[in-house]
């Protein structure tokens, strides 16, 4: 396992040494965001909208008290949506998605040669190939979780006043209820710190891929799974350390 | 001139190449040739930079290449090509985009215009004038061996290496691929180094032939002398090609010598 971390510290500082122009960087970045960003738009707008819809409906089932508003059915799936399902649901759907993208495509690249290709020209391949991926996850992850923040209000709002489990006022009165902006800010410090952990985690997998076809299978899963333990335990950490 | 000198390299104790010495000259085509397992693949990674030997130097044309300064491997690496076996070719580039990638990471210099004739000329050298905008998944694996051609010469390589650019070709197309290889070394006088264990190839295009036999240099010589050697290995590696064997009954019976090696009668036996 420390051997393991270590490689994967030589493996990034590999991404910083020999860089290429920053105009090939940016064109390789932008490509990139469009293929983390702009592709995931629409997952994330389906997970994020009936997150906030099922958090509505459960929250309004659980909150029978007479006593307690029915605006704060609205205040919770907010606080909920913004500190932790946003964030993270979204970065465990992307790690899922974009993760086993970013392994299966350097993997494939690999095995057949391709990255030796980039060597042999005297490109540094991590450089190239890497470094734009995690930049562009960088700045894709917090856009698609505000997309994800604010469909998963609309979410809550569509279940909760179209089952009548209360009127679109109290909703709006719950969600507006002690609203602190740092929340947000707080929010999109971890959509980095999961972009970066996913993007980093599924290119070294991928970018080590020894063997074939079931060896690239093998480093999607195995990018997806420790893109999401290292989610959890970032996720857990950065809560502790902010909050 | 690549030189190598004294190249070792093991894996997890076992030895793949025991201390290789030879010499790749400037406008020959060099074959690097042997049965499977001898090293020939291990060779060439360390040579073109992809593998660090354990020990030994190689040096391209006087500048040593092994243990020096960054600048100075990356100045010797852009002045190589490689035909990788499979072609390499990279899955979301068009055939011309893959065939100007090298220009427009190596040569920023070069105008858009500049980059378009190049590659049009290197694409019209190797035969694929009208393939430009195929994708690889479209094409067959001897045009994406073509390809691969076209991509390593299009920067001007100094050094074209070339990994078994018969593989998985019809004997047809393995010729020609031989050919292409044989004229575009001779043509701009560059040093070709190709991986082989093909006899076709050597009878076509081997200039200068090394022989590896576990991990070993055995022999080295060219095409005329290749049929007359009196090492044992490289005999019984030779005599194991049923198209040598017949090329030598025919010598022997009509002292036809090579040449009747790629007549029909001889292939027909």
């Amino acid at each position: 396992m420390v051997k393991t971390f270590g490689e994967f510290l030589i493996f990034m500082q590999s991404m910083l040494v020999r860089k290429e122009r920053l105009a090939v960087l940016w064109q390789r970045m932008l490509d990139e965001a469009i293929l983390i960003g702009i592709d995931s738009v629409f997952i994330v707008s389906i997970v994020s909208a009936f997150i906030g819809a099922v958090t509505c409906v459960q929250i309004a089932y659980n909150l029978i008290n007479p006593l307690i508003p029915k605006s704060t059915i609205g205040f919770m799936v907010r606080e909920m949506t913004i500190l932790e399902l946003a964030p993270t649901i979204t970065s465990i759907v992307l790690a899922g998605k974009v993760g086993s993208s970013i392994a299966g495509g350097l993997g494939t690249m690999r095995i057949t040669e391709q990255v030796d290709a980039l060597e042999v020209m005297g490109i540094n391949s991590a450089s190239y190939l890497v470094l734009p991926k995690i930049v562009a996850a960088m700045l894709m992850f917090p856009l698609l979780v505000i997309l994800a923040m604010v469909l998963s209000i609309l979410g809550g709002y569509l279940a909760g006043t179209l089952s009548g489990a209360m009127s679109a006022q109290e909703y709006v009165e719950g969600i507006r209820t002690d609203f602190v902006p740092y929340n947000i800010v707080f929010a999109l410090i971890k959509s980095v710190v999961f972009a970066f952990l996913v993007s980093a985690i599924s290119s070294y997998k991928g970018y080590y891929t020894k063997g074939g076809a079931l060896e690239v299978g093998a480093a999607s899963t195995g990018a997806v799974t420790n893109s999401i333990i290292a989610i959890l335990l970032a996720d857990y950490v950065l809560a502790a350390v902010l909050l | 001139m690549i030189e190598v000198h004294n190249i070792q390299k093991s894996f997890n104790g076992n030895p793949v190449l025991k201390g290789i010495t030879c010499t790749f000259e400037t406008g020959k085509c060099n074959l690097l040739l042997g049965g499977s397992g001898t090293g020939k693949s291990v060779l060439l990674q360390c040579i073109v930079g992809l593998m660090k030997p354990d020990l030994g130097s190689i040096t391209f044309d006087g500048l040593v290449f092994t243990n020096n300064k960054v600048d100075i491997k990356q100045e010797i690496r852009r002045k190589i090509g490689m035909l990788f076996q499979g072609g390499a070719l990279f899955d979301s580039m068009t055939v011309f985009e893959n065939t100007e990638f090298p220009l427009k990471m190596l040569t920023p210099e070069m105008s858009k215009e500049e980059r378009r004739d190049r590659v049009e000329f290197c694409l019209k050298r190797v035969g694929l004038e009208n393939a430009g905008t195929k994708m690889p998944s479209e094409i067959s694996g001897g045009m994406k061996k073509r390809v691969g051609i076209a991509r390593a010469i299009a920067p001007n390589c100094t050094y074209l290496f070339c990994d078994e650019p018969n593989s998985g070709l019809d004997p047809a197309t393995s010729i020609k691929i031989d050919e292409l290889i044989y004229e575009i070394t001779h043509e701009y006088g560059i040093t070709t180094v190709v991986i082989t264990h093909d006899m076709n190839s050597v009878v076509e295009i081997g200039d200068h032939i090394i022989y590896l036999h576990k991990g070993q240099k055995l022999w080295d010589g060219n095409k005329d002398e290749i049929l007359n050697t009196t090492v044992p290995e490289l005999k019984e590696f030779i005599f194991s090609s049923s198209l040598v064997r017949a090329a030598k009954k025919v010598d022997e019976e009509t002292e036809g010598g090579l040449a009747a090696a790629t007549s029909d009668e001889a292939i027909n036996i």
